[in-house]
């Protein structure tokens, strides 16, 4: 009865639906995703009591200075930048190559497969991903087995470890928007350029690159910002480093200094905007 | 363009609601400094306890490891738990309220009294506080002004592990980590926490002597420094730093880590590979938990219920059994015949033990002359030491 007359009361009033549709979401975007981000960022100018470790609205900037001025978090943001950047490129070079067997050489029998099997690892936690590397990297582990013979080392818990970790980690959220890039490429273009006498290395580069340009970038937006904040990882097979999201986590939990945390946390938040700002100019967000 | 006015009306509106969560999370005064109870009354139903994990089992865990089902039943106090993962957050959490027991290891002990945040205890309403070693009774992490704030729990030492094929002879001496590192270059391993600066600081004590270190957790800007430098050359040999006991064991099973700071605990784990563990002659840090009854308790009754329980031989024996640590009474070693590992009651033994204390401005060793290096400055050099 009452939901009769509900939809009876609403039938006519389409802005009202309308409303009623939008308020949820616009709710849970405004208040719980933009206010803590706000609140984040007006954290970061405040400071804390020495003895309580009570948060205290003082307004300062000396956080952000600290953090702009000390050698340590330079340093720290250019290891994660750099091992950032290595994990996204190390992804790129083995997912175009995969998503083009995927897309264009598969049998649909086969690509199927391919599918399940690049997606299968997300079922698994992420935690236990990441333990059974440190098994691999491990000095009695399949790692070291595999390269001994030829008088290697296996590279242990390091800046090296977190690479191929989480190149392993985010491998499938480049492939897949590759794949679909790939997939979008017509199959006659790549006949048209052959029929006129293109070599496949020509082909791939002036008629399937320009095309899957924007779906390397989008997945590289992953494989970026996910390595940029990460501090499990490194935590497990890093040895001895760190990376920011480290330093965020010691001054949160050892610390109890949010303030600064906050401050620190302005910095990969800053190179993701201007990764964004980059990519939009590419016009790349729109294959997300 | 000019804006439209819905636009502002919900820009205004977030506005709005922006601050109104962030007044939300401002500070609030604490409370008047608390006087112990004087008499207990009627027990009030329940109670809400915050301690490291393995401190307060019911059984939900595992069917046979459950020492609070006895307790709820002999005094009608249920209990409901909550555990944390290091002294910092059990901090944050004794903050927001609500736990009406903390079990609190000595460096966060001191952070709770000056944060108001826990009541002295009247040792006298406690039956089995007698049967506690005195060693671990009115010490300068669970007593202020000899006014006790708890009870004591168990302890333990971070002890050095060792690799019995790797590192000959076997070692005396926390050398092997600091001054003789570089012999063990990328397998050594060390505590990750701030308060791992004392172990430099306690090796200095011997080895240093020139700068005059008294107590590890009391340290001027001239030894803290100097502790400092040696964890920052330390490093260069260092394989990774560990806080999760598991990562530990595995680093030693499988020969990853060969030597540095462990507990006995992680000894009696290890299923493969031959390690050792020892107390080395300079000494070691180590940690005294101790149980304290939160300030704003609206249970106090059965708070004291609990502390009197869980120092009973029994369910100390139980809880620091399951844990891996010594228990805080002889008659405890009664319901175990693991004690002798861990030196339970061996005075001597837990003598050479510095217990985690925080480090605040006024110097623990009582100097008056100089200001120390407090907490958040440890914090920070840590970071800084790892780099």
């Amino acid at each position: 009865m009452t939901t009769r007359s509900v939809s009876a009361f609403l039938a006519p009033r389409r802005r009202l639906q309308l409303a009623g549709l939008l308020t949820p979401p616009v709710l849970w975007l405004g208040l719980v995703y933009v206010v803590a981000l706000a609140a984040l960022l007006v954290t970061a100018f405040w400071t804390v009591d020495e003895l309580t470790g009570q948060v205290q609205i003082e307004w300062t900037t000396d956080n952000v200075v600290e953090v702009l001025t000390e050698a340590l978090y330079r340093t720290v943001t250019l290891r994660t930048l750099g091992i950032a950047v290595l994990v996204t490129v190390l992804d790129i070079i083995v997912a175009v190559p995969v998503a083009f067997f995927m897309a264009k050489i598969a049998r649909p029998r086969m690509r199927h497969l391919l599918v399940i099997a690049v997606l299968a690892p997300l079922w698994a936690s992420y935690l236990v991903k990441v333990y059974a590397w440190r098994a691999l990297l491990s000095s009695e582990g399949l790692i070291e087995w595999a390269v001994s013979p030829f008088g290697l080392d296996t590279p242990g818990y390091g800046i090296v470890g977190v690479v191929l970790t989480l190149s392993y980690l985010w491998l499938p959220y480049v492939i897949m928007p590759i794949y679909a890039g790939f997939d979008r490429v017509p199959d006659r273009l790549l006949e048209a350029s052959a029929d006129l006498g293109a070599k496949g290395w020509t082909t791939l580069i002036a008629v399937v690159m320009p095309m899957i340009r924007p779906a390397i970038i989008a997945g590289s937006i992953f494989a970026f910002s996910l390595s940029l904040g990460d501090y499990i990882t490194t935590g497990i097979v890093g040895g001895t480093t760190q990376m920011l999201g480290n330093l965020v986590y010691a001054n949160v939990g050892a610390a109890n200094n949010l303030p600064l945390a906050a401050a620190i946390s302005l910095i990969p938040i800053g190179i993701i905007l201007l990764y964004l700002a980059a990519v939009r100019r590419t016009g790349a967000l729109r294959s997300l | 363009m000019s804006k439209s006015p819905s636009r502002t009306a919900l820009r205004a509106g977030i506005a709005t609601a922006a601050v109104a969560s962030l007044a939300a999370c401002g500070t609030s005064d604490s409370g008047s400094g608390s006087e112990a109870a004087a008499s207990l009354g009627a027990a009030e139903g329940t109670v809400s306890i915050l301690a490291w994990p393995g401190y307060v089992e019911d059984g939900s865990n595992d069917p046979e490891v459950d020492w609070v089902s006895a307790f709820e039943e002999s005094t009608g106090c249920m209990v409901t738990s909550k555990t944390y993962g290091t002294s910092d957050e059990a901090y944050q959490l004794m903050q927001s309220g609500g736990y009406d027991v903390v079990a609190a290891s000595g460096d966060l002990t001191l952070r709770l009294i000056a944060g108001d945040l826990v009541q002295p205890v009247n040792t006298d309403l406690l039956e089995n506080y007698d049967g506690i070693f005195d060693f671990l009774k009115d010490k300068e992490w669970n007593s202020v002004d000899g006014v006790s704030y708890g009870v004591p729990h168990g302890y333990g030492a971070n002890l050095l592990m060792y690799n019995t094929d790797e590192v000959t002879p076997a070692p005396t001496s926390w050398d092997v980590v600091f001054d003789k590192a570089s012999d063990y270059s990328g397998k050594v391993t060390a505590y990750d926490s701030p308060i791992y600066i004392a172990d430099a600081a306690m090796y200095l004590m011997t080895h240093n002597p020139d700068l005059g270190i008294e107590n590890p957790y009391a340290l001027d800007q001239d030894q803290f420094d100097a502790a400092v430098e040696l964890l920052k050359t330390q490093r260069d040999s260092v394989g990774e730093y560990w806080s999760d006991y598991l990562k530990e064991i595995q680093a030693f099973e499988t020969g990853d880590s060969v030597v540095g700071t462990t507990w006995q605990v992680i000894q009696n784990s290890i299923t493969s590979g031959n390690t050792e563990v020892v107390l080395p002659d300079e000494g070691a840090t180590g940690w005294s938990d101790t149980w304290m009854v939160a300030s704003d308790s609206e249970a106090p009754n059965c708070a004291y219920a609990w502390l009197d329980y869980i120092a009973s031989p029994e369910a100390n024996a139980q809880a620091t059994a399951y844990f891996g640590e010594a228990p805080s009474s002889q008659e405890a070693c009664d319901f175990r015949d693991d004690c002798e590992a861990y030196h339970a009651g061996d005075a001597e033994y837990a003598e050479q033990i510095w217990y985690w204390t925080t480090p605040v401005s006024d110097c623990v060793d009582g100097r008056t002359d100089v200001e120390c290096v407090d907490y958040s400055e440890w914090t920070k050099a840590w970071q800084e030491i790892k780099g």
